[in-house]
């Protein structure tokens, strides 16, 4: 186990620099540093300056030193907008994105498992022909025009859930959470409803797959045999299989759930990281897209290997398979 | 059996059994998957003949009068001369027109970058399957780092580097799916790389370029056409997400995306039509060509074949 631990963190640390190295590449080599990084407002003088602090007149490998060393010390440039680390103002972004991509993460698994389940113990019913065609529009509806026909329906329509905004926070350990106060949970439920929507399907087809081949395994013939009640078969036996694949899988899509959160949230104008990117690619505000990008490839790194290490642990096959 | 097998039979002057008209045949069997054609095949002509059979050119700011902006479906122009049957949007553009247009640069920004991608994806997959080694092992890490981060946020990175534009979207939507074509293609190849039609080319010392497209390509065909048809579903989706949230093509002439993101804030006062009806347009576009493709996945895995 540990010989497998430490080989995914050397490979993890392998990717970190590698994408540190694309980064670098995207923004210093193809694009021109100095426009990128240095504010267009600035002046001759103030140019050449910022060139020599920079160490844009240094060799390329030099500068790619210079840039991992002030990353390694978290220093990702300060935003033109904003005037800020740019590290910070993602920072400070960051609560609210995982706020909603928990919540929708959340919600998929509770509205996607019990419909998969009906689906799959029930394959020939009309109830579950509604469900699988209802997933695969769930696959193919594009999520931003969702997302505005919700606001359409639920915020203009009907007037019951406000269309955009985050609503009320309350301050706990440190950042603002809006799950806590009935204004600000009006708020979540759009935009998580909307980001969740392709996991509900994903959860949904993943459950449906796993009920039907588990039960005909022998086991759960075995159980019925022995007279237990289909309750307890279908709830002690065949969940408790069923739900390591589906948990895997997605946690394995939280990272895309964040990755995808930068549609939801301009739509919904969610105070967010995604937002942030989005508003900083539209006004060439580049440290902090370098910022966005070096931090959301860490995030992924990291939820990469959680899953890894966590599938190791659920299923011993992996396991063997490193020693 | 596979679609395409190595060389043509010399041309059948009776109706035999060749292996396209199977998949002909095969194909027609599912009703969901003709339909899916159908509506693909009308989507394709309403773009293709858009500039003759649209009710106005909307790119022909001559033509568009503002006072008819924001009007109603079913609604008529200022003048009286034309009714609108799907509305206008801000601009007093006819949203049919606006729609039949936009697929045109949907359609084709899709198509064209799913097929770009496919070329090189392939040519990747297959240059890893046949040289294998260190070829191999560094065109699949590439293809394992890439497929590890979801496509939106590479299309991000790469707009953020390049900058906004139609071909820079088209750069990112290639650069997005290349890698799945090459793993696909790589899967086929590395199996059909060991049949004795390979071995045979080699020993009369064809050329490799001539093996790999010629030989080995063919073979590899079906796997790809499937992955193909999907590929170009979710190209459409990434290019209109990428349009809607303003990185994509030019305000001047809209792709579906963007007339969608343009309806936005005219929706919030219950001026629905301008998203929705490009949204509609998008979505049985994405559906019809997911239902052929579903089907072309039954027709063509040869492990279900009875």
């Amino acid at each position: 186990m540990s010989v497998y631990l430490l080989r995914r963190l050397i490979q993890a640390v392998g990717v970190v620099f590698a994408m540190s190295l694309i980064v670098f590449i995207g923004v210093f080599a193809i694009g021109d540093p100095v426009e990128i990084l240095i504010s267009p407002d600035a002046d001759q003088i103030e140019r050449e300056r910022a060139v020599r602090a920079l160490g844009l007149d240094l060799p390329l490998w030099q500068q790619y030193l210079i840039f991992l060393g002030k990353a390694v010390q978290g220093d990702l440039g300060r935003s033109f907008v904003f005037n800020e680390p740019a590290l910070s103002l993602i920072l400070q972004k960051m609560p609210a994105t995982l706020e909603l991509a928990l919540v929708a993460t959340i919600g998929a698994i509770i509205i996607g498992l019990p419909l998969g389940l009906y689906a799959g113990l029930r394959p020939n019913s009309a109830g579950s022909k509604v469900i699988m065609a209802g997933s695969i529009l769930g696959f193919s509806l594009p999520t931003f025009w969702v997302g505005l026909m919700l606001i359409m329906l639920f915020a203009v329509q009907l007037g019951w859930l406000p269309s955009t905004g985050r609503g009320e926070t309350v301050e706990v350990l440190g950042t603002h959470w809006s799950f806590l106060t009935w204004n600000g949970l009006s708020h979540l439920l759009m935009p998580a409803l909307n980001l969740a929507l392709f996991k509900i399907s994903l959860v949904i087809r993943l459950t449906r797959a796993g009920v039907r081949e588990t039960m005909l395994m022998d086991y759960v013939k075995f159980a019925r045999a022995k007279g237990l009640s289909p309750f307890r078969v279908t709830f002690v036996h065949v969940f408790k299989n069923i739900l390591i694949p589906v948990v895997t899988v997605t946690g394995l899509e939280f990272g895309s759930t964040i990755a995808f959160s930068v549609v939801t949230e301009s739509i919904f104008a969610w105070p967010g990281m995604g937002k942030l990117i989005i508003d900083s690619i539209n006004v060439l505000d580049r440290p902090v897209i370098v910022a966005y990008l070096m931090v959301i490839v860490l995030m992924f790194i990291t939820i990469n290997l959680i899953v890894d290490l966590t599938y190791s642990v659920l299923d011993p096959r992996v396991r063997l398979e490193g020693k | 059996m596979s679609l395409a097998v190595g060389g043509r039979p010399a041309a059948p002057k009776d109706r035999v059994e060749t292996p396209f008209r199977r998949f002909v045949s095969e194909f027609c069997e599912s009703k969901t998957a003709l339909l899916g054609l159908a509506v693909f095949s009308v989507i394709v002509l309403l773009a293709l003949l858009a500039p003759w059979i649209a009710p106005q050119n909307p790119y022909d700011l001559a033509v568009l009068d503002i006072m008819d902006g924001r009007i109603e479906p079913g609604g008529v122009s200022g003048d009286g001369t034309m009714t609108f049957w799907l509305g206008t949007d801000d601009q007093g553009r006819d949203m049919l027109s606006g729609i039949m247009y936009g697929l045109r640069i949907s359609l084709s920004v899709g198509a064209g970058s799913a097929l770009l991608a496919c070329i090189v994806g392939a040519s990747l997959g297959l240059l890893a399957a046949y040289a294998g080694g260190k070829t191999d092992s560094a065109i699949m890490r590439v293809v394992d780092l890439q497929l590890s981060f979801p496509a939106i946020l590479v299309a991000l990175m790469i707009l953020a580097f390049l900058g906004k534009s139609v071909m820079n979207v088209v750069i990112a939507i290639v650069i997005v799916e290349w890698a799945y074509y090459a793993r696909t293609v790589r899967g086929t190849a590395l199996v059909e790389r060991r049949r004795e039609y390979i071995e045979a080319a080699q020993c009369l010392a064809l050329p490799t370029r001539r093996i790999l497209f010629r030989h080995l390509l063919p073979n590899c065909l079906p796997p790809l056409i499937v992955i193909g048809t999907m590929q170009v579903a979710r190209a459409i989706a990434l290019e209109a997400t990428l349009s809607f949230l303003g990185l994509g093509v030019p305000i001047t002439e809209p792709s579906l995306g963007l007339l969608i993101a343009n309806g936005y804030e005219y929706m919030l006062s219950g001026k629905y039509w301008i998203s929705f009806y490009p949204g509609i347009a998008l979505l049985v576009t994405i559906v019809a060509i997911n239902l052929v493709g579903d089907h072309l996945r039954d027709v063509l895995n040869p492990r279900l074949k009875k």
